[in-house]
């Protein structure tokens, strides 16, 4: 016996060791339904991360752009829009006020992360006869790439962009049959770039992205689209990707400038991921109320195997909130030690899981992770729920009276 | 009086109250019993002998009626108060569930006080090995509950009941499951201790043997007291 363990704990522990048979059972079943839930949970948040970032990879958490123009950015329109401005006079680009000003409020706000402007709008690549519309974004290189990271993404050249260079899509290299090293020309309206050479081929993950967007230097876009000085939206990259909304709305009347969150512009996705989230925690809390049944049944029988003992306890001046707190242990701990087993079977399960389920091309289908937090939760949650399950096996021993229990 | 270790006034108790099988057991009880003293009760099975040691002991109430615990008025303790006054003023010893399995003869013996005080200590564990020391039964401190025999069992439930030093050890049936040879120890044990240590003992029993070793003998018969000096109901 232990000297800093009360009473409480000693009986406990002394119950479960002496019941081995019923002990090793119940826990190994609270360690499979502990398992299958560290297991759904790691899986899921492996799964949405690689879904968020192949949805974030062609765009910014937070876009800022001028209020009251109906015109958004053409990759967020439909293709009416596109040709609606392909055909209007310039000057309904519109810059964002002072946007040199907003740009170091907002890189002083903590919840953001980075700060890039872009001059964007639409125009016409040409390569000898063929022509192409695009979707042109004017960007700054360093500060650009940390959120749209451009550079991973690249499957020919390497990412250059001075004064007279260009980065463009797979589909559109396609098109308009030109690689590495060549050049073209874009026009907007009355104006026209000089020849642009491109440096580097990319490829986002989107066939859309890979045909619209051609990436130039903010002062090409600038000059090419008449907004000399100017701006047509500021992206952010913010801490917490699924604040986005939150913070977005709260950006709104801090700029004067309308902020659109990659949630808003991805409702339908979003509402995927929702419904997928959903059906898992159901099913998880299905499992966890499994367990918490199995653990109070266990204990349930034990009470009554146990009454004799419990008589005899309380016959030598236990008290009622004593033995209540021996079963609440029990069921502690068999939750607890549950759970430990239960996250290691998981953690091993999901390694054999991304080890051997891959795709095709051998890559693997669903990234490995393994956060300590989640193990910490299904320990506190599986210790929790055996509290709560031997609630009621607890009660019954405290309130079993000691003369029945004597005599029986 | 201060040197009652117990005393009962008109106990009655009923079971089932307020129910149509409502029934009486006991019926109106009057009993002292005195510090140092070391009493046999007898009567034929179903007489409340059981029912009246419960009560005694502070795990069952009386219907009506007074019970003092040295001196203490009990009737209008809760629960809690109750439970102890049991633990400190009184030591059981049971018929058929002597230790508790889970724990060594040794920790059994510790038990009462690690209720109490609720944590292990060197102090109580050295308690406890001086009783069994003084009752013989070092040898068996480290065994588990259920690896010794019966009588031993029952040996250590002695030691357990004293544990605590309590004025008064109630048995109900103490040698009841014993063989012969282990009864008379388990009793001779008891007597032991009284004459040691002065503490009081009520013996439930069925055998006259034992009944005679004691120095008095309170005989229940249909939930009354046989007033002293009565012809005893043949056995
Ligand atoms: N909980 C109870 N409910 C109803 N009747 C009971 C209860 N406990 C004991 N009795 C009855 O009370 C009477 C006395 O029982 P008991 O005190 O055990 O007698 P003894 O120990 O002398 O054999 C018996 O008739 C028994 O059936
Ligand atoms: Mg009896």
């Amino acid at each position: 016996m232990n000297r800093w363990m009360p009473f409480e704990w000693i009986a406990a522990l002394r119950f479960l060791r002496e019941g081995r048979m019923q002990t090793l059972f119940i826990i190994s079943g609270v360690s499979v339904g502990i398992a299958v839930i560290v297991f759904m949970s790691a899986l899921l948040t492996g799964l949405q991360a690689n879904l968020t970032k192949r949805v974030l990879s062609a765009q910014a958490h937070i876009t800022l752009q001028p209020r009251d123009e109906i015109a958004r950015p053409l990759r967020l329109g439909g293709d009416d829009l596109e040709l609606a401005i392909v055909q209007m006079p310039l000057q309904r680009v519109r810059s964002i006020d002072q946007w040199q000003a907003l740009m170091r409020v907002l890189q002083d706000d903590p919840a953001i992360v980075a700060v890039s402007p872009v001059a964007a709008g639409s125009a016409l690549a040409v390569r000898g006869d063929a022509t192409r519309a695009v979707s042109i974004a004017g960007i700054e290189p360093d500060s650009y790439f940390r959120i749209v990271r451009l550079p991973d993404n690249i499957v020919a050249g390497t990412v250059r962009l001075s004064s007279q260079d260009i980065v463009i899509g797979t589909e559109l290299a396609r098109y308009l049959g030109i690689g590495v090293g060549d050049r073209l020309t874009l026009s907007a309206g009355a104006r026209t770039s000089g020849a642009l050479t491109v440096t580097a081929i990319f490829d986002l993950g989107n066939r859309q992205v890979n045909e619209r967007y051609v990436y130039v230097p903010l002062r090409t876009a600038q000059s090419l689209l008449d907004l000399i000085g100017g701006v047509t939206s500021i992206e952010l990259t913010i801490a917490d990707v699924y604040a986005a909304e939150t913070v977005a709305r709260r950006l709104q009347p801090m700029t004067g400038a309308a902020a659109y969150s990659w949630i808003a512009t991805n409702a339908q996705f979003f509402s995927a991921v929702q419904a997928q989230s959903l059906s898992s925690t159901v099913i998880r809390l299905f499992v966890a109320l499994s367990v918490a049944l199995g653990i109070a049944s266990v204990l349930v029988v034990s009470v009554i195997q146990r009454s004799k003992d419990i008589g005899i306890l309380r016959a030598m001046g236990t008290s009622r909130g004593q033995t209540l707190r021996i079963f609440l242990i029990q069921g502690a701990l068999i939750g607890l030690v549950g759970a430990v087993v239960g996250s290691a079977l998981g953690a091993g399960g999901l390694l054999v899981f991304h080890d051997h389920v891959r795709q095709a091309d051998g890559s693997e289908l669903i990234p490995l992770v393994l956060e300590r937090s989640l193990f910490v939760a299904a320990a506190l949650l599986a210790t929790l729920t055996g509290v709560l399950a031997a609630m009621a096996p607890a009660l019954r021993a405290s309130r079993l009276d000691p003369v029945v229990a004597i005599r029986g | 009086m201060a040197d009652d270790v117990l005393r009962l006034e008109k106990v009655r108790k009923s079971y089932n109250v307020g129910r149509p099988n409502e029934t009486e057991i006991l019926h109106g009880i009057d009993l002292t019993l005195g510090r140092g003293e070391f009493a046999a009760l007898i009567g034929p099975s179903g007489s409340g002998k059981s029912t009246l040691l419960n009560i005694m002991g502070l795990l069952d109430r009386p219907t009506s009626g007074n019970l003092f615990i040295e001196g203490h008025e009990t009737g209008s303790l809760d629960d809690r108060a109750l439970t102890r006054l049991r633990g400190r003023s009184i030591g059981f010893v049971f018929q058929h569930h002597l230790l508790i399995t889970a724990f060594t003869a040794l920790e059994n013996v510790m038990m009462p006080l690690l209720v109490e005080r609720g944590f292990p200590d060197a102090a109580m564990k050295k308690r406890a090995l001086d009783l069994l020391t003084a009752l013989g039964l070092e040898q068996w401190q480290n065994h588990p509950a259920n690896a010794l025999s019966g009588g031993q069992q029952q040996r250590v439930a002695v030691a357990r009941a004293l544990a605590m030093e309590p004025a008064l050890v109630l048995a109900d049936e103490p040698t009841g499951n014993l063989d012969t040879k282990s009864a008379e120890g388990v009793f001779e044990m008891m007597r032991e201790v009284n004459r040691k240590s002065g503490t009081s003992f009520l013996i439930v029993t069925h055998s006259l043997e034992i009944a005679r070793g004691c120095d008095r003998t309170i005989e229940l018969v249909d939930g009354q007291i046989v007033p002293a000096g009565a012809v005893p109901a043949a056995a």
